[in-house]
């Protein structure tokens, strides 16, 4: 028997090729294109960390906007008080605010089940919405806070230069780099004893508990990862946005990491990757489209539930098994 | 256990009570169990045996009384207090991870015993210390095959073998097995017994066995407890308890048995 | 005293509304243990259908007459139950209780954005029926009239619902089915029809909460999801699938509510989620609740 939870072959055979067309992306594509794509592999950041919690764990959060706003807002003022410009400080702060936040809405949260979890998400998120509005002379209100562009790595954006062109280059590249590193973090995370713990707990909690797993800990722990990586991404979203305003702490945006996570597949690793990249392009259509584009999120989302619960990934899944199985029939 | 050895208390409970409403589902229950022993308990439907269980295992908290484990008072104690000093138990309706596989839930024993399961930087799959140990208890209960199988995948007998393989890994002193080969086929029962039983005297368990099938009992059990309307009702060898009036006009008359 | 009257009258006023909202709620998770995470959607949807109807006639009609309108918003709201029922809700019963939540708040996405269709973005008005009713001095304070209307239908629903769940062949029905299912159909109870039937009478009381508080408040896009938090605050404290819990909780959230207006405006939301999470930890059926 294998010892490292690799993919099986087939797979690891895109790997590859797709690792070649994420660091190629921006000298094929018009710049637009490529920092479209870094607002997907910033929700994809988001989505590997709501997962963790609804996948793994077996608990559904509709209030993750708090700690992704927590990360934005950290950076917002950040810059804003301290006027520093670094990018990796900035990302420690957010880290560290979305780690606090999560810590304590975390605590007050895993001790419930189901839908008093889902509940008090909620509304632990709103009271975080209301505060914004109520300290505007912090946060700026329903206007938000400016964030100009950072240093990277110690680099600026050169006085003359182009923000898109420095996005679509430098700042993808910064982002892709990130965004691989969470995802083998989170790979690795999920294949521990600590993951294999949480989909105990998910499965069965009375029989987790009586193999000696403490249950609301390992939750509290979950929640915590959880919302940290939820909370990275929206560090790492507001410099590609330039401002920051309440409307990501709304729960409206709670409910766009469960749709994109639902849609790609909460049921796989990959899954929620694909639903955040895919959600991107759709809601970009969507809001292009129509203003009423919540309905239409709510339309695809409840046929989702209905028709294909396991999302993008889980009919890719079966798809592939029928073609495979096909030539021997 | 020696002929003439010291007879050791491993667990006694005194005037252990538990009410749900206004019933004594467990009744001012005064009960010992030796070290090494294999014992059963039975009884009627509501006897109150899995509350027994319950109460002692730390799924439920008990209304009045103690329980003692080993010289220490556990009465007030957590499940997770409970299993670190060496209780475990198996499920009536099965209780497993379904969509881990049944290493993976032998696994996760293991790994919670050793105190692994804290780590989140190491990968499960590459720990071959656990890895082993899990594939021989798999050995051992004759499900090795199914190694790879979901546990939601596995039949009824599979199914009950790995409930009680899941808590024997937690290297208990002292394991309550709760209807074992309920729902299993009778042909399925002696196989599924004769296991159980090997494993445990193999590791040295205690075991207390609450069972329905009479020819069960008698076969594997040395000592029997009885228990009616949340009381103990008999204790003693299966003769004695074969002999015991009260026993068999309550239960035994319910009972087919050969 | 007379400012106590006022504030004793004002906590049994938002009591009202809470208790229709909650107890619509606590109702249809008592008979059929769903949730529905849409629930203050009926209530806004109530609330709109109703100043909708009010705005539509006003021109029209006396004033007098516009108050016979107000309840279209409760059967608007049961009609929209009836519809969401056994076509949304219905093939998840037996599926994971994260699907259930799913699809209801995909219906929540869905409707707060048809009310936006349907009536716009600015909030909707029924305010003379608010003023025409004038006011009453209590000691130094004006007391809107208006408000003892909402309390009134409070009362009368709190009583109807009992006598409903415990005097009437249905309500027998009803409580036969929340206990035991499976005990109901075998007994040849038709238990879609009484599912459809209690979901539509929760959507009934949630829809009226928020036809009476419109006059008052006005119908505002934001309402649904603040009263779905706060009824679920209610049902934490009294139970989940209790009324009289409903009841006591909407009560107690009224005057918590009260007194943190006005003493401690600031952290007035954070004293209920207070009360909700000590209640929690305490006793975590609720006070009434079945665990």
């Amino acid at each position: 028997m294998s010892a490292l939870p690799l993919p099986p072959a087939r797979v690891l055979r895109w790997v590859g090729p797709l690792l070649l067309a994420l660091v190629a992306l921006p000298w094929v594509v018009e710049p637009y294109q490529t920092t479209l794509f870094s607002y997907g592999l910033v929700m994809a950041i988001a989505a590997l960390g709501f997962n963790l919690l609804l996948g793994y764990t077996g608990l559904l959060s509709f209030g993750h906007s708090a700690y992704f706003g927590a990360g934005a807002y950290a950076v917002a003022l950040i810059v804003k008080y301290l006027k520093v410009s670094s990018l990796e400080i900035l990302i420690v702060g957010g880290i560290l605010a979305s780690a606090a936040i999560s810590a304590l809405f975390g605590f007050l949260c895993v001790r419930y089940t189901k839908i008093f979890f889902g509940i008090l998400t909620l509304a632990l998120s709103q009271v975080l919405w209301s505060l914004a509005f109520k300290f505007f002379w912090v946060t700026g209100g329903s206007d938000g806070l400016r964030v100009p562009t950072p240093s990277l790595l110690g680099t600026h954006i050169a006085p003359g230069e182009d923000k898109m062109t420095y996005l679509a280059h430098r700042y993808y590249y910064y982002v892709l780099a990130i965004f691989l590193a969470c995802t083998a973090i989170m790979w690795v995370i999920v294949h521990s004893p600590f993951g294999k713990a949480l989909q105990a707990i998910r499965d069965n909690e009375t029989r987790a508990e009586f193999v000696g797993v403490q249950v609301w800990h390992y939750r509290w722990v979950a929640f915590l990862v959880s919302g940290t990586y939820t909370g990275l991404a929206g560090a790492l979203w507001v410099p590609l946005n330039g401002l920051t305003t309440p409307d990501i702490l709304h729960w409206t945006f709670s409910g766009e990491i469960v749709f994109f996570t639902v849609l790609g597949g909460f049921g796989t690793f990959a899954g929620p990757i694909v639903g955040a990249i895919v959600f991107n392009y759709l809601k970009t259509f969507a809001v292009g489209y129509t203003v009423y584009w919540q309905m239409f999120l709510g339309v695809v989302l409840v046929t989702m539930v209905m028709a294909l619960p396991t999302g993008i990934m889980g009919m890719v899944a079966r798809l592939t098994q029928k073609w495979r199985r096909a030539p021997a029939s | 256990m020696a002929e003439g050895a010291r007879v050791v208390s491993l667990l006694t409970t005194s005037k252990l009570t538990k009410y749900f409403g206004d019933t004594h589902a467990v009744d001012h229950v005064d009960f010992t169990v030796r070290e090494g022993e294999v014992l059963a308990l039975i009884g009627s439907n509501g006897a109150g045996k899995t509350t027994l269980v319950n109460v002692i295992s730390g799924l439920l908290q008990p209304d009045s009384g103690t329980i003692r484990f080993q010289e220490a008072d556990i009465t007030g104690a957590s499940i997770h207090e409970k299993i670190a000093r060496g209780i475990a138990r198996s499920f009536q309706l099965v209780n497993l991870f379904d969509q881990l596989s049944a290493l993976d839930n032998i696994a996760l024993s293991v790994f919670s015993r050793q105190g692994k399961t804290r780590r989140l930087f190491a990968l499960a799959d590459a720990d071959t210390e656990v890895r082993d140990e899990a594939t021989g208890v798999l050995e051992q209960f004759g499900l090795l095959p199914k190694a790879r199988v979901l546990a939601g995948g596995l039949s009824q007998g599979e199914r009950k073998l790995l409930d009680v393989a899941v808590a024997y890994s937690l290297r208990p002193k002292l394991l309550f097995l709760d209807e074992p080969t309920s729902g299993v086929s009778t042909r399925e029962k002696a196989p599924i017994m004769d296991i159980i039983t090997q494993v445990v005297r193999a590791g040295g368990i205690t075991a207390v066995i609450i069972e329905h099938d009479m020819d069960v009992v008698f076969t594997y059990c040395p000592r029997i407890i009885a228990m009616h309307q949340g009381a103990i009702l008999a204790d003693g060898t299966p003769d004695e308890i074969r002999n015991n009036e009260q026993v068999t006009a309550n239960m035994l008359g319910t009972h087919r048995h050969a | 005293m007379d400012t106590l009257i006022v504030h004793v009258l004002t906590s049994l006023l938002y009591a009202s509304v809470l208790f229709l909202i909650a107890g619509g709620l606590s109702l249809i998770y008592g008979v059929m243990r769903i949730v529905n995470l849409a629930h203050g959607m009926l209530y806004a949807f109530g609330a709109f259908v109703s100043a909708w109807a009010v705005g539509l006639m006003a021109t029209r009609w006396p004033v007098a007459a516009l108050y016979t309108l107000l309840p279209l918003g409760a059967l608007a709201a049961a009609g929209l139950g009836a519809i969401i029922e056994p076509t949304l809700l219905r093939p998840f019963y037996k599926r994971a209780e994260e699907y259930q939540l799913l699809v209801t708040f995909g219906l929540l996405l869905i409707l707060a954005d048809l009310m936006r269709l349907l009536w716009g973005p600015y909030p909707l008005s029924a305010s003379q029926l608010y003023e025409s009713l004038g006011s009453m001095t209590i000691g130094d304070t004006i007391y809107p009239n208006y408000n003892l209307v909402v309390i009134a239908v409070g009362i009368l629903a709190a009583v109807g619902m009992w006598a409903f769940v415990y005097k009437t062949q249905f309500g027998v029905v009803l409580r036969a089915t929340s206990q035991n299912m499976r005990m109901a159909s075998a007994l040849g109870i038709n238990v879609n029809r009484v599912y459809i039937q209690a979901f539509t009478l929760g959507c009934f009381m949630a829809g009226l909460g928020g036809a009476i508080i419109v006059p008052s408040q006005g119908a505002v896009l934001d309402m649904g999801v603040d009263a779905l938090i706060m009824a679920f605050v209610v049902v934490v404290i009294g139970g989940l699938g209790s009324l009289e819990g409903a009841l006591v909780g909407a009560v107690l959230v009224g005057v918590v509510r009260e007194i943190g207006i006005t003493f401690f405006p600031e952290v007035e939301l954070a004293v209920l989620y207070l009360m909700a999470a000590v209640v929690l930890m305490v006793r975590p059926a609720g006070l009434f609740g079945r665990p």
